[in-house]
């Protein structure tokens, strides 16, 4: 274990910053001031991050984490909980591309926020969501982590509601804020089982790392020695560990915005276009993924939660893709993207395939960073327009942002090179291959189904936005007719009118354009590091997939079938030390390894490589059919009337709100307060207390003195009182003294 | 000094009561000097005050006692004491009472020498209440608090403030007077038993402990129940509640900010000295009971303070919630449980004695507290906002402020408790509130902060002054101290709440079922 007490400043710099801007930022509203504390302080995190990761000792090369344990936080009997950081494997992805997409993300911020009222106070918050999602990532336990995805849920809350002119602004807030909350609730009560199991094998913990030092034992170490769950229905309220991935997951749900909990992220769309990008789509909304994955091995001996994640997953990804596909607003059609994207991510980790859900993750957050930002800065050159069938032809006006665009636009359907690619057809080979582990027969098929139908809508609607947006005839001076159309979704028609007709669209200025380059650039190569083998083999070139390398030593691998007939389910220590990945290849076997576990996924059988490039070549025609429907849908009718149920969402929030809102409103003011509060409960006391209280009210209209009064009210009361216990009472005394 | 810190503490205030009403008779004496006097004496206890954690040591018994005869005719002692559990309810008393001195500032203008000679007495009575070692002593202090606590609803409070003040003496005088009756009761048959007559709690804990026949199980039910009676309704445990909506509601700032702060917590630490040291088996026996219904009330009180049109009013009904925590952690009869309940405790007076005051500085611009008459109010009044909205999240348990640490660790215990069957089932239904503690309080805050402006009368007002700063400052830091470094709290207290668990159950927490969990089916 190394210890670095440096690690720490990658979650304090951006703290320090937000605290700086709050203080003296508000006082100076000096633009470029706010503007390079903010960059600044995230850019030293994005450094250390590096240099962390990648210094010879750093965190991918080596398979020890990198510890910093700071205080102890909260210890009372055999809980204990610190504030300790740990950068493994796992964490040290997220900590590279969280701070990397995050400090384009500030970059492009300072331009697009120019002239805000509010701009120290944008960055304070987002440089506070900075150190949130950094101590999430690097928390070394459960409690810890718990502490960063509620600040991240905060600070998602204060940047939803920045705009505190809009209407819509503090209702979308405050709904993001309460769906994660119920998540949550699952969450905790996760963190309590956790510790309630390893109580039981008598090394009480909730952290995810041993820590010697501090006499600490991983709880994940202990989970995975113990004997997995069956798949069966009844593990679920059986108390166990898949009582714990259940729970866990509820909490992944909100946060990662699965059904049924999905409700809050559209709405979100209310914060401010880099929020969107940042929270809502590259990082915040991939830390359940990023529980889930750090949990593998609560998850791989919970085969019914896994078979749950997978279905909801799966669910999710085909439910939010095709209401994208009928979404006008152009945040709202990326924002059901991401929930979409999300669901992917999740069908990954439910088969097991938890280095394809990180995978997708950072190119998703490569690919869906370059999109949003793309659309805020189309958002931007229209003026605060956010209605696509106000747009079209800006490829003319805004080509940087076009180009970069399409790089985006590519990725995400699927077209071979650009990053969506690999981790889509990773993600999607998995679900094809997946065992009978968690599996009833013929379920991963069929998931594999919905994840190819799902591919399909989204070429498609991505398509339809490119082409809405930068293609075909320019609509945006036909406000009047477009209303006409539709009048629903107008909520921007009080600012467009403003705005409109005097100005044209215009190309964003270099401090936004510079990260849609670089970010269009991450989403074309930054698939490469994780080619499979069975593509890279294709040309020769390196045949190592570097992601699954790096990863694989810290992900709990499913128990395949066979080796469950060989030596039952033994599990594997995954944190016992690993080999060096100096070249690709294992220098030693890893101590405490099955060996055959490891060698399995490196060598793939001649006839599952031949599979999985038939899937392969299946994927890119997908994205190309899809590509081709939209293209030709939508060129020549941009503003196609879509189906009714897809432009309202399926009516899932008035369904919610009709089931689940208004009857617990109604009850609890009519029923709880007016009924029985104020009914049962103070009648029953105005009937027993009435001939006292009666008493006061006819002093009060009699105008003593105050004092006076109170005093006789006092009396009174006491007198009866006393009388009556003293009457009673005396029963009482005579049977205890006995 | 040292040796009678606690008499200083508790006659400071008395001494300082004494003196405004001197003043009051010297001629020239001015009304508005009357709040520099009870400003003075209430910030020089809480530095005395402050002495406390500095003598104590680990508190793992009864420090700094004085023990005296009283009334020896029947061998009531003047007898105090702190250990871990009423060190900190002291030093909240003593930090609430500044505060709550210099938020009357203003709000008070009507008959000063009597309010603030009432509130340095209240402040005695209430120390009194954490100290006393004495149960005829303890009784006093309980029933002494009730009146200045009246008077101040009845006299400074709102519009219907004869009716809740009326409300409020007579439900908490009826429970006390029951426990009045066990207390006498605790004394003949500690008197029957060992020929000596007291009231001291520490002899007849000796007593009881030693000599398992001292109480028969059914003299101990129903004792349980003259005191918890009184406990609970000063807590308030539903469904003894609907006095706490109307004291809080009509009282002012400084009366709800006691009230909810400091008062309430009488119950919860009655019961946690007085019936389970007294009372072990019994409290066992209805530990059932009263986890049931502190799980109504933190659902019950959290539904209810969501739908009222009042902010004070909704505040009050969070209260109900919040120590219906307080109360399910205490019965959970864990070490995590009980600490997490003291710490609760502390949270609560801090958290809700600062949301109080946020809705006094409005109502006193204002002079209304109903909710839809605000909204917008970030916008003129930005460093308020930012400071409410601090105060909120502390309440709905924000982690790193301090309402988390208490409710996961009351949560932890609970589902670890051996004193209930099914403590899943518990601790997912108390968990439900903090979800409706989100709802309510970002519901108002959606409809006081943000939002769009509802009244031109809003658009005008003033952002807070030095002294409101000064007020919710202290409470703010201590929120952020107590929610990232709760050690120095919970390592004073342990000493304390583990020997008060094991007088409840000397083998402490249940073993998961985990034979209960299939077995995996080994492939074929």
């Amino acid at each position: 274990m190394n210890n670095n007490h440096l690690l720490s400043l990658i979650i304090f710099v951006p703290l320090a910053g937000a605290v700086i801007n709050w203080f003296v930022g508000r006082r100076l509203r000096n633009e470029q001031f706010i503007g390079l504390i903010a960059c600044a302080s995230v850019g030293i995190s994005t450094i250390l991050s590096f240099y962390f990761a990648f210094k010879s000792d750093g965190a991918l090369r080596s398979t020890q984490p990198i510890m910093d344990h700071l205080w102890t936080w909260i210890q009372v009997g055999s809980f204990r909980a610190d504030f300790g950081l740990a950068m493994d494997r796992l964490s040290g992805i997220y900590a590279l591309f969280i701070t990397f997409v995050g400090l384009l993300i500030h970059i492009f911020a300072t331009g697009y926020m120019r002239g805000d009222s509010g701009y120290y106070r944008f960055f304070a918050y987002l440089n506070l969501f900075m150190f949130a999602m950094l101590t999430l990532i690097l928390a070394d336990n459960f409690l810890l982590m718990f502490v960063g995805w509620e600040g991240v849920g905060l600070c998602s809350y204060l940047l939803i509601g920045y705009y505190l002119d809009k209407e819509e602004a503090a209702p979308a807030a405050k709904k993001a804020f309460i769906a994660n909350r119920v998540g949550d609730w699952g969450f905790v009560l996760g963190i309590m089982l956790v510790f309630f199991l390893t109580s039981a094998k008598g090394h009480a913990s909730i952290s995810f790392f041993d820590k010697p030092a501090q006499g600490v034992i991983s709880a994940l170490q202990t989970i995975g020695l113990m004997n997995p769950d069956s798949f069966a229905l009844s593990t679920l309220w059986a108390g166990g560990i898949t009582s714990v991935a259940v729970l866990l997951f509820i909490g992944a749900t909100g946060k990662s915005a699965q059904i049924p909990l999905f409700v809050w992220l559209p709405d979100a769309m209310a914060g401010p276009t880099p929020v969107s990008a940042l929270i809502h789509a590259a990082t915040m909304v991939t830390a359940g993924v990023y529980m889930v994955v750090r949990c593998s091995a609560i998850f791989t001996h919970a085969p019914t939660a896994m078979f749950i994640v997978a279905v909801i997953g799966a669910a999710t990804a085909l439910f939010a893709a095709t209401i994208g596909l009928a979404q006008n607003d152009i945040k709202k059609v990326l924002a059901y993207s991401t929930i979409s994207q999300l669901g992917y991510m999740f069908m990954a980790c439910g088969v097991g395939a938890f280095v394809a859900a990180i995978f997708h993750v950072m190119t998703h957050a490569f690919f869906k960073a370059q999109l949003f930002l793309g659309s805020g800065s189309v958002i931007h050159g229209m003026h605060h327009e956010q209605d696509m069938r106000r747009m079209g032809g800006l490829r003319k006006y805004m080509p940087i942002t076009w180009l970069t665009m399409c790089a985006g636009w590519l990725a995400i359907c699927g077209v071979p090179i650009w990053a969506g690619f690999f981790s889509k057809d990773e993600i999607l080979w998995k679900v094809w291959s997946a065992g009978s582990f968690n599996m009833p027969g013929g379920a991963a098929k069929a998931l594999w189904f919905v994840g190819a139908v799902t591919a399909l809508l989204t070429a498609v609607y991505m398509t339809r936005l490119m082409v809405m947006t930068f293609w075909g005839t320019e609509r945006f001076d036909v406000t009047q007719t477009v209303s006409l159309h539709d009048a629903e979704h107008d909520t921007h028609e009080s600012q467009t009118n403003s705005l409109h007709n005097s100005h044209t669209p215009h190309e964003s200025p270099l401090s936004m354009t510079i990260p849609l380059i670089v970010l269009a650039i991450l989403s074309t190569i930054g698939g490469l590091v994780g080619v499979p083998y069975a593509i890279s083999s294709l040309v020769g070139g390196h045949p190592e997939n570097y992601f699954e390398q790096v990863l694989a030593p810290v992900i709990n691998p499913v128990p395949s079938t066979a080796a469950g007939g060989e030596n039952g389910a033994q599990p594997l220590h995954w944190l016992s030390p690993a080999p060096q990945p100096t070249d690709g290849k294992p220098a030693v076997a890893p101590v405490g390894e099955a060996p055959g576990a490891a060698s399995s996924e490196e060598i793939p059988n001649p006839q599952e490589i031949n599979e999985e490039r038939l899937l392969a070549l299946v994927s890119v025609m997908i994205a190309l059919t899809g590509i081709g429907i939209g293209w030709f849908m939508f060129q020549r009718k941009p503003l196609l009337a879509m189906p009714r149920l897809l432009e309202n969402k399926y009516y899932v929030d008035e369904i919610y709100d009709a089931t689940i809102i208004q009857p617990i409103k109604v009850g609890a003011r009519e029923g709880l307060w007016k009924l029985f509060d104020i009914g049962v409960i103070d009648g029953t006391i105005h009937t027993i207390g009435g001939a006292v209280v009666r008493f006061g009210q006819t002093i009060r209209y009699m105008q003593f003195g105050y004092v006076r009064a109170y005093a006789a009210i006092i009396l009174a009361g006491a007198v009866i009182i006393i009388g009556y216990f003293a009457y009673s009472g005396a029963h009482v005394l005579r049977f205890l003294v006995r | 000094m040292q040796n009678h810190l606690l008499t200083i503490l508790i006659l400071l205030p008395v001494i300082g009561a004494a003196t405004t009403v001197v003043y009051s008779l010297t001629p020239g004496s001015r009304e508005s000097h009357y709040r520099w006097i009870a400003l003075g004496f209430t910030t020089l206890a809480f530095l005395l005050s402050l002495l406390l954690i500095k003598g104590g040591g680990a508190f793992s018994t009864f420090v700094l006692e004085e023990n005296y005869s009283w009334i020896g005719a029947v061998g009531a002692r003047y007898h105090v004491g702190v250990d871990g559990i009423s060190l900190w309810l002291v030093l909240l008393t003593t930090l609430l009472m500044p505060i709550a001195v210099l938020s009357s500032w203003t709000a008070i203008t009507k008959r000063q020498l009597t309010y603030y000679a009432l509130m340095l007495l209240l402040q005695s009575a209430m120390i009194g209440v954490f100290v006393s070692l004495d149960l005829l002593l303890f009784y006093l202090f309980f029933e002494a608090s009730l009146v200045p606590m009246f008077f101040l609803i009845g006299i400074w409070g709102g519009e219907r403030r004869i009716y809740a003040a009326v409300k409020f003496f007579i439900y908490t005088a009826v429970g006390s007077l029951l426990m009045l009756v066990g207390i006498i009761a605790l004394y003949l048959i500690h008197q029957k038993a060992t020929g000596i007559g007291t009231f001291d709690y520490t002899v007849l804990i000796e007593t009881l402990k030693t000599n398992a026949g001292v109480i028969s199980p059914r003299a101990e039910f129903w004792l349980f129940l003259a005191f918890a009676f009184a406990f609970c309704i000063k807590v308030p445990l539903w469904p003894f509640h609907t006095w706490l909506p109307d004291a809080h509601t009509e009282a002012p700032t400084a009366g709800s900010v006691i009230l909810a702060g400091v008062l309430l917590k009488m119950g919860t630490y009655g019961l946690l000295r007085f019936n389970f040291g007294l009372f072990p088996n019994a409290s066992r026996q209805f530990a059932p009971i009263m986890i049931t219904l502190a799980v109504i009330g933190i659902i019950y009180g959290a539904l209810v303070a969501m739908v009222q049109p009042d902010v004070k009013r909704l505040v009050a009904y969070s209260s109900v919630s919040h120590m219906g925590f307080v109360v399910l952690g205490l019965f959970s009869f864990t070490e995590q449980g009980m600490q997490g309940a003291l710490y609760q405790m502390l949270n609560h007076g801090v958290s809700t004695g600062a949301l109080f005051l946020f809705v006094g500085m409005i109502y006193e611009r204002r002079h209304t507290r109903m909710i839809s008459e605000f909204g917008g109010l970030a916008r003129p009044m930005p460093w308020f906002s930012a400071l409410f909205v601090i105060a909120s999240l502390s309440s709905i348990g924000l982690p790193f402020l301090n309402g988390f640490v208490g409710e996961f660790l009351i949560m932890l215990g609970s589902w670890t408790s051996a004193a209930v069957n099914h403590t899943w089932i518990v601790t997912m239904l108390a968990g439900t509130g903090v979800i409706w503690a989100a709802v309510y309080m970002l519901w108002m805050l959606q409809r006081v902060v943000f939002g769009v402006k509802t009244s031109e009368a809003n658009a005008k007002l003033l952002d807070l002054n030095a002294r409101e700063v000064a007020l919710v400052l202290p409470l703010l830091a201590l929120m952020l101290f107590m929610g990232v470094y709760p050690a120095p709290f919970l390592n004073r207290s342990r000493a304390s709440v583990v020997a008060t668990q094991q007088l409840l159950n000397p083998n402490a927490t249940r073993t998961p079922a985990v034979a209960a969990v299939p077995k995996p089916e080994k492939a074929q």
